[in-house]
């Protein structure tokens, strides 16, 4: 005699009833709108890119990416974000000690100034560096005479990229250390570490996720911001130019090729920062603080 | 920068054990103030000493007026649009089903991270008349690319994320047994959306508009590429300021950089009460 077939329950709770949800023909109406408006808007624009870059073959393409100014504006690209993240990241790290750690006046107002630069065009972020360098700036005149050069120079692209990238790194910290709270360093410093360790090693690990993740944003912007880079760049070619403002070049000489070969190369990095990120909300949703998007 | 209290009610800071707030603040405060602070405060120190009756100049300008027209209006209709298809997307994310969610979740980033200016040579070319949708608006004489409406098209790309980020994660919040109560009560679908639903999420999707509004506004790389620019009709009040540079009439571009901040910062505070308002109607 066979065992009777014990029927694995299914909770009910589970399934959707009518009432919570839409009819399938609303659903079907809604899904296809959704899928439809993100085809066209984002998943077109991506394809596009590595459509043109490879309109005209492979070798076309590596042709393009060999180009020395190509090269340079790829290598100054590395240098800007190399330098400016890491500032940013030194600050965020700063900040977020500061304010989450401790309680005091002015707290809340100095956390709407870190994210002042998102409220910004930046143009405007670009423009505020040339009215300060500028030749007509307040201090050119003195920059002139001390022989310095920060416009239409590297320091000039650096400090506009580091204007722009500013909140990221901070925005990701403050809110995550904040939900931490003090308890893990205070039983640090009572078991008798001093600051420098409570913070390498007991801070820094609960925040290494989060922390990673505001670099992974932060580093997208450095290496693909446009407007402000663009108004203190001076657009000098093999000099000036970073990746965005080469991209620009090429195209206004029609050159569709070259400029859709380094902008495959800047959506390359847009999609795997998309992918890192996605894996580190997956992995380590719990330790990346709430606050996402930007 | 932990000064001693002067009287004992009054303190800069909570008395903690946890040391470097001096050091951690100084140096926040320090970096601040020489990247953001000073540059800024420069900015408007210049438009201050412009003189009014120059800067009533500038401002009254026509392509001045214009560029800002055109910004603030392709801002608002993009913001617009997004609101509707944003919050469709995020409904459709957080409540259903399918294969390949995570991975459509993940693309709504997208804007975020291509840079501008390849999100503008990607637009532009698909919608120029020759693109790949440009070719299919064409015979419906639709021009979208070299127009104000191809400024609309960037700006919707730019801030299709922020609606949907700010409205998804209140969506997930939702108590479906708000919906069952209201369902067995009598309410049909219709109105458990518009009378149950939507008053919760009111206040995320005036956020996420005003996120949207915002930077489009400001929006420069993905906007210059596929607007055209023609002054009077497809110039936006950024580009406008780069021109102004590029002639070095410094006076001009400083003028239109601090109306702009000034009105965003009029609309941050306009959406700020909006925000509060149908906080206190629907909260």
């Amino acid at each position: 005699m066979a065992d009777p077939v014990i029927k694995s329950y299914t909770p009910h709770h589970e399934s959707q009833s009518a009432a919570v949800t839409e009819s399938f023909g609303a659903r079907s109406v809604l899904m296809i709108v959704a899928f439809a408006f993100l085809g066209i808007f984002l998943l077109l624009p991506l394809i596009i890119v590595f459509n043109e870059a490879f309109s005209k073959g492979v070798g076309a393409y590596t042709e393009a990416l060999g180009d020395p100014d190509t090269r340079s504006a790829i290598r100054l690209t590395l240098l800007v974000a190399a330098i400016s993240v890491p500032l940013n990241v030194i600050f965020g790290i700063s900040a977020a000690w500061a304010i989450a750690k401790f309680e005091f006046k002015g707290k809340a107002f100095l956390t709407t100034l870190i994210d002042l630069p998102f409220s910004v065009s930046p143009v405007i972020s670009g423009l505020v560096y040339v009215l300060l360098f500028g030749a007509q700036g307040l201090l050119g005149g003195w920059l002139k005479a001390h022989g310095i050069v920060i416009l239409f120079a590297v320091p000039g692209i650096v400090l506009a990229t580091i204007f722009v990238t500013f909140p990221f790194v901070a925005r990701e910290l403050i809110p995550l250390m904040q939900e931490q709270g003090n308890g893990d360093e205070e039983a640090a410093l009572s078991l008798g570490a001093n600051g420098w360790q409570a913070f390498w090693y007991v801070t820094l690990p609960n925040v290494k996720w989060g922390l990673l993740y505001g670099v992974l944003l932060c580093n997208a912007r450095a290496m693909g911001e446009f407007g402000a880079v663009s108004v203190v760049s001076g657009h000098i070619r093999g000099l000036t130019n970073t990746m965005p403002l080469h991209v620009e070049i090429l195209y206004n000489e029609y050159n569709a090729v070259g400029a859709f070969a380094v902008a495959s190369l800047l959506a390359g990095l847009a999609l795997v920062t998309l992918v890192l990120k996605t894996l580190l909300e997956m992995r380590y949703g719990a330790e990346i603080a709430a606050t996402r998007g930007h | 920068m932990t000064t001693a209290p002067a009287k004992a009610g009054w303190r800069f800071r909570q008395p903690s054990v946890i040391p470097g707030f001096g050091l951690t603040l100084g140096f926040s405060l320090a970096y601040l103030t020489l990247i953001i602070l000073i540059p800024l405060s420069g900015l408007i120190w210049r438009s201050a000493a412009l003189g009014w009756a120059d800067f009533w100049a500038i401002a009254t300008d026509r392509r001045t007026i214009n560029a800002l027209e055109i910004s603030f209006g392709t801002a608002f209709i993009a913001a617009a649009v997004n609101v509707v298809f944003g919050t469709i997307v995020a409904w459709v994310l957080v409540r259903y089903n399918f294969p390949g969610r995570r991975i459509v979740d993940a693309m709504v980033d997208l804007p975020f991270a291509l840079p501008t200016a390849v999100a503008g040579i990607a637009l532009t070319t698909l919608y120029a008349p020759n693109g790949w949708v440009g070719s299919l608006l064409a015979p419906l004489g639709i021009k979208v690319a070299y127009t104000p409406l191809g400024i609309v098209i960037a700006l919707i790309f730019i801030g299709l994320p922020f609606v949907v980020r700010t409205v998804q994660p209140i969506m997930e919040e939702i108590d479906k047994e708000v919906e069952e109560a209201a369902a067995t009560l009598g309410a049909n679908r219709f109105q458990i959306i518009s009378r149950v639903l939507f008053p919760g999420l009111a206040p995320a999707i005036v956020t996420g508009f005003a996120l949207a509004f915002a930077r489009g506004v400001g929006e420069y790389g993905s906007v210059i590429f596929i607007a055209g620019n023609l002054p009077y009709r497809s110039e936006i009040a950024p580009l406008l300021i780069v021109i102004r540079l590029e002639e070095y009439n410094y006076a001009a571009a400083t003028a239109i950089a601090a109306i702009m901040l000034g009105l965003s910062f009029v609309m941050l505070l306009v959406i700020n009460l909006v925000q509060s308002w149908s906080r206190k109607r629907y909260g």
